[in-house]
């Protein structure tokens, strides 16, 4: 492990690919996704990630995407899905200006003295223990994509039985003037 | 010049509201309600209960002998109308046959609304007989689609489909009504507009263009010394014919029309170029390349027009007016983006060039760029050479008596090739909405039925269907529906024997190695015989002498559909013509041109 990263803050160094956050509120109506991942395959967009779930309000779901940008410029992407006639609202999420969260829950191997060091490295990254059996333990982290990486890339060195993640979502970062808006 | 306005249907019926009714009688009820007056389609299985009230309502349905046919026919009425055209077929494969013309308007932006039958509703993802994935398929070749699930939906779900294809960028939308949902029962209502856009939170066609954008349009059209309008099929799509004639007369400025845009502003207007791109004149495509502005109004930089992008019209400023956001930057980057209807943002630079003038700007000097252009004309006209005595008759030949024969305001259908380009070239198109083609899918099989469609909605006008040998053994079979249902096209038949575009390219680039183009269609089939048999008069035409006569008694015959079979020179190639892939630069000249190509620099 060669990066040495400060997990309190959300400032974390690019991981080398150029993507960027789009947050886009549809109609939550049969088919939809479909549309939406049609569209992309269609136009040749390459989605990195893709979570969806109802949004605040009644009837609509938000679909958060992360694109590569090396695939398509932003611009047209946001464009064409617009075009479709579920999509509300696409709002632009810049990975600097985004607070971006990810979940990710994994099943490794953890023999005797292991189970210990995978509890402290647990503790270190704020995750949980949500499952244990004698060979093995299930552990949930929760956090910035990058810092998940990072716990995956140390899981790896013990012995990864089963890992799933939940592709990430984001919010726009508050800035000055709406926090102050949020206070009024 | 013909009227702007979209022809206005009847006025709509009155229904009692709450009247319980099938959903197979609201449906048709609510085609009523749209305007609908004309219909194209081809019963089964599961659309078989909207057949019933059919036969109690006021509009026609003209029945078709392949889907493909009704879905082709729909589009030939939109775009003579732009009205919807509308088509209905069963499930299955009804709705896989409806693929292609759907796509193809989806291409081109025609206004279109499908109706499939689908499985009942239970059965819906059991692998029913003829059941398909139709909203699946279609996602990708239709503007928007929908499911009907209840019986209680099938008004407002016919309301969007045809507020979704008529306005905004006009395209095709699909309604999949499963069998149950038309037999049972609902209260008939009629939504309102208000609802219809509350329905749709997420649709709202941006219309006038932004007035920032405008003023800086009108500067940079004043600023340039060698402007050109770029004109495309918005043009029609947006009824801006007029306004785009006012804005040519203000300003003076050259036009090119694309293919999708003949008869958008009139071939005999001195201003007028013609069609540009990969067959366009060498004078349409050089000045595009030479120009210091492009007027883009409701085109797209197609692939055909620009040829290599990167070499396309290097010195242009860009001015791009279409009301697709995603049009705007997709190809070329414009300097002034106007996202809105052609025909009011014509209007608003119109009024705004008026205003700078009136405010004391002046207009930039473009004689010395007019003289370069007329210059261009004279030495590089559109040209063939006239066929030696007893040979076969050459294409542009045939194409030229049809134009000058043909009655006033003529509508001219063609299916894609050879043919297409000559008539695109070769036709002079003066009133809009007389050229019916397959631009951007390509359709082969286009052109028959697209002619019946347009015959069905303008019965009074002459119908010319322009179609080559393989084209018209795509969809041939349609001429029994012309037959049978009163609607007498006429289909002029270029027959070279091959598939003549596809034996150019294999000429001028597989080194004349002609691999599975050769049609034999002189011999096989006798298309005489095959036109007869499908109660058509038939003609067949060999010598030079014989063309006019023979098109003059195909105007005269409108009692049935005529084919005059023209037996043409298969070696003839296409020209101008640029490369696929090439800069407009290397634009390729007719034989007889092509030396002195030096004069186009």
């Amino acid at each position: 492990m060669s990066r040495v990263r400060d997990y309190g803050t959300n400032t974390y160094p690019q991981n080398g690919f150029n993507h960027h956050i789009l947050s886009v509120l549809v109609q939550n109506r049969p088919g939809v996704l479909a549309r939406v991942s049609g569209l992309f395959a269609r136009r040749g967009y390459n989605i990195f990630s893709l979570a969806v779930a109802p949004a605040e309000q009644e009837g609509m779901s938000r679909i958060t995407i992360v694109v590569d940008l090396d695939s398509a410029p932003l611009e047209q992407i946001t464009k064409q899905l617009f075009k479709l006639i579920d999509v509300i609202k696409i709002s632009e999420l810049d990975p600097a200006q985004s607070v971006e969260r990810e979940l990710m829950i994994a099943t490794v191997k953890a023999n005797g003295a292991l189970r210990v060091e995978l509890q402290t490295l647990t503790q270190i990254f704020e995750g949980k223990i949500l499952a244990v059996s004698e060979d093995n333990l299930t552990l949930s982290i929760e956090g910035h994509p990058d810092k998940l990486d990072d716990f995956e890339e140390l899981l790896d060195s013990h012995g990864i039985v089963e890992l799933q993640r939940t592709g990430r979502v984001a919010l726009p970062k508050l800035d000055r003037s709406s926090r102050l808006r949020v206070a009024n | 010049m013909t009227e702007q306005t979209t022809d206005t249907p009847a006025a709509a019926p009155q229904y009692v509201e709450g009247e319980r009714i099938t959903g197979a009688q609201a449906l048709i009820r609510s085609l009523e309600m749209e305007g609908v007056d004309t219909m194209f389609g081809y019963p089964g299985g599961c659309i078989l209960p909207a057949y019933d009230p059919m036969l109690d309502s006021p509009i026609r349905h003209v029945l078709v002998r392949h889907e493909q046919g009704a879905g082709h026919m729909a589009e030939g009425y939109a775009h003579v109308t732009g009205r919807p055209g509308v088509a209905m077929v069963t499930s299955g494969p009804a709705a896989t046959n409806l693929v292609t013309p759907l796509m193809d308007a989806f291409m081109d932006s025609i206004p279109m609304v499908a109706i499939t039958g689908q499985v009942p509703t239970a059965a819906i993802g059991s692998d029913a007989f003829q059941e398909c994935d139709t909203v699946g398929i279609t996602r990708s070749c239709t503007k928007h689609n929908e499911l009907v699930m209840t019986s209680q939906g099938l008004p407002m779900a016919i309301r969007q489909a045809f507020h979704i294809a008529t306005t905004g960028r006009p395209g095709p939308t699909l309604v999949d009504v499963p069998k149950d949902v038309l037999v049972s029962e609902m209260e008939w209502y009629w939504p309102t507009d208000e609802e219809v856009l509350a329905s749709l939170p997420g649709y709202r066609p941006n219309m006038k263009g932004h007035p920032r954008m405008i003023k800086e349009a009108a500067k940079l059209i004043l600023d340039s010394e060698r402007p050109v309008i770029y004109a495309g099929g918005g043009i029609l799509k947006a009824r801006a014919a007029e306004a785009l004639a006012r804005l040519v007369e203000l300003t003076g400025i050259h036009v090119v029309t694309t293919l999708m845009a003949r008869g958008a502003f009139p071939d005999d207007h001195e201003l007028n170029l013609g069609m540009p791109g990969m067959h366009g004149n060498a004078t349409a495509v050089t000045a595009m390349q030479r120009a210091d502005l492009l007027v883009a109004l409701g085109s797209r930089f197609d692939d055909r027009i620009t040829g290599k992008v990167d070499a396309f019209a290097p010195q242009a400023k860009v001015i791009h007016v279409d009301i697709d956001p995603a049009e705007q930057g997709k190809v070329r980057k414009p300097d002034v983006p106007i996202v809105g209807d052609a025909r009011l943002v014509i209007e608003e630079i119109i009024d705004e060039i008026k205003s700078l003038r009136a405010a004391g700007v002046t207009q930039a000097d473009t004689r010395a760029w007019k003289s370069k252009v007329s210059g261009w004309q004279e030495q590089f006209p559109m040209t063939y050479q006239q066929s030696q005595p007893g040979a076969a008759l050459k294409p542009q030949y045939c194409i030229e008596q049809l134009r000058d024969l043909a009655p006033d305001k003529t509508i001219v259908a063609s299916g894609v090739g050879q043919h297409q380009m000559f008539a695109s070239q070769y036709w002079h198109f003066n009133d809009p909405y007389t050229w019916v083609n397959s631009g951007g899918l390509g359709t082969m099989g286009f052109s028959i039925p697209a002619a019946i469609g347009a015959k069905a909605a303008m019965p009074d006008r002459t119908v010319w269907a322009i179609d080559g040998d393989g084209c018209f053994q795509m969809t041939a079979q349609e001429l029994v529906t012309a037959t049978l249902e009163g609607l007498p096209i006429k289909v002029a038949l270029l027959n070279n024997s091959y598939l003549g575009m596809v034996r150019q390219w294999q000429e001028m680039f597989y080194d004349e190695r002609y691999s599975s183009v050769f049609l034999d269609s002189a011999a096989l089939p006798d298309f005489v015989m095959m036109a007869e048999s499908m109660g058509c008069a038939a003609i067949r035409v060999e010598s030079p002498e014989e063309v006019g006569p023979a098109i003059e008694k195909a105007n005269s015959i409108n009692d049935r559909p005529v084919v005059v079979e023209f037996r043409t020179e298969a070696a003839e190639g296409v020209f101008p013509m640029v490369p696929a892939g090439a800069s407009n630069d290397d634009v390729i000249l007719h034989p007889t041109q092509q030396d002195r190509k030096g004069g186009l620099a």
